[in-house]
């Protein structure tokens, strides 16, 4: 009795041990900024160059994660790559003429997209498109136009 | 020429034959499985204890410093590139989608795959298991199923615990022996790490359990019933479970890719 008693609380602890540990890592090392909202509204936004942007990549404004972005495709009747993302309901009031821009989070981090408002009295909803965008920075044409700067201020 | 084409014929009908009994006997386990759960939990919750409690000292240590000496040579060779506070993620990764899931099945092998190849081995050098058939009760439901299940329920667990001890190795090798900054070590762990990659690691973990406690039980329940067909058995057990977890490991990989 005393012999299955011992082997009954060895194994409970050892199964709440190994919960918690799952738990621990489900929980505690993934996923830095989660969205997740239970009403949305959908925007467009197409972009020259959206570098190296992907699906469930997050859309913030001032830094807050507001929406994150759900499809990015290639329109071939703009020449242009086109974002579908979408935005949290609850931010209903962002102004129709806000300019979206793809940032990189840290220098060598994941690529995500910033609002910065404008000030229209109309306001971003379901199907509307960002006009205004600007491109995700390519490393390479960055060095090609310092590489550019730098041996034309040789000349003079 | 000839006798050598033969035997290479022979052993490869036997690898084939050994194969599908595998298979079958797999098969034959998993069909007692549903009685024996809801019929004898008992039998399994000591099973779960034989196999995950008593592992449990030798999974952390191991886990512990493999964490450590992930911290260690991340954070010197990230250190190269001025990426050092990047080796949480690199930690973190390796020990979820690799080391964790891995390393815990060889040890699950030599630590409890040869206690249940070697005991099963006994009882049937013993009669034990004839005894069992004799009085009309199936060993294979009775002796088998249960070490099984215990296996195949411990395996997710430790690697689990395998992996948190991993990271909390790392943490005190990378954090406080190395300074690098705490907030930059969880940081980019949580940026890198999907729930994917849990995902990952959590099936590798099912698949390595079932793999290795099935081995275990299908090499004692054959050994050839004397002292050293019993030892045999248990190495066979290591080595084979051992090649297996690898390629399999590889496989899972490639298609999760």
């Amino acid at each position: 009795m005393q012999q299955t008693r011992a082997v009954e609380i060895g194994t409970g602890l050892f199964v709440l041990l190994g919960m918690s540990a799952l738990f621990f890592l489900t929980t505690q090392t993934t996923g830095g900024e989660k969205f997740s909202a239970d009403e949305t509204f959908e925007v467009q936004a197409n972009f020259d160059n959206v570098g190296s942007l992907k699906p469930r990549a997050p859309v913030s404004m001032s830094g807050v994660t507001i929406g994150r972005v759900t499809d990015v495709s290639f329109d071939p009747v703009a020449l242009q790559a086109k974002v579908m993302m979408i935005i949290d309901s609850r931010y209903e009031q962002i102004p129709d003429d806000s300019d979206a821009s793809i940032l990189t989070a840290g220098l060598l981090g994941s690529q995500y997209i910033g609002l910065q408002a404008g000030g229209s009295d109309t306001y971003l909803e379901n199907g509307s498109e960002i006009y205004f965008t600007q491109s995700a920075i390519v490393l390479e044409n960055l060095i090609g136009k310092f590489l550019v700067n730098s041996g034309s201020g040789g000349d003079e | 020429m000839r006798t050598l084409i033969r035997d290479l014929y022979n052993n490869l009908v036997e690898f084939v034959r050994t194969f599908g009994a595998f298979q079958l006997f797999f098969l034959r386990v998993l069909s007692h499985a549903p009685q024996m759960v809801f019929g004898r939990p008992g039998l399994v919750v000591k099973q779960i204890y034989n196999a995950g409690a008593l592992s449990l000292v030798i999974i952390m240590v191991c886990g512990f410093f493999v964490g450590g000496v992930l911290g260690l040579q991340g954070y010197s060779n990230l250190a190269r590139f001025n990426a050092a506070d990047s080796v949480g993620a690199l930690v973190a990764l390796a020990l979820i989608k690799e080391l964790g899931p891995v390393i815990t099945a060889l040890l699950f092998a030599g630590r409890a795959g040869t206690a249940l190849s070697s005991e099963i081995g006994l009882m049937k050098a013993t009669d034990q298991l004839s005894a069992m058939e004799m009085m009309a009760v199936s060993p294979v439901k009775r002796v088998l199923v249960p070490r099984f299940l215990g296996g195949v329920v411990a395996m997710p667990l430790l690697v689990a615990i395998f992996t948190c001890i991993g990271l909390f190795g790392a943490h005190i090798v990378a954090v406080d022996l190395l300074s690098v900054d705490v907030g930059a070590f969880w940081q980019q762990m949580q940026l890198s790490v999907d729930m994917e990659d849990i995902q990952e690691g959590v099936l590798k973990s099912f698949v390595f359990g079932i793999v290795a406690s099935l081995l275990a039980v299908w090499e004692g329940y054959n050994a050839i019933p004397t002292a050293e067909g019993v030892g045999r058995a248990t190495t066979r057990t290591v080595v084979i479970t051992a090649i297996s977890v690898l390629i399999l490991d590889f496989m899972i990989t490639a298609v999760m890719l």
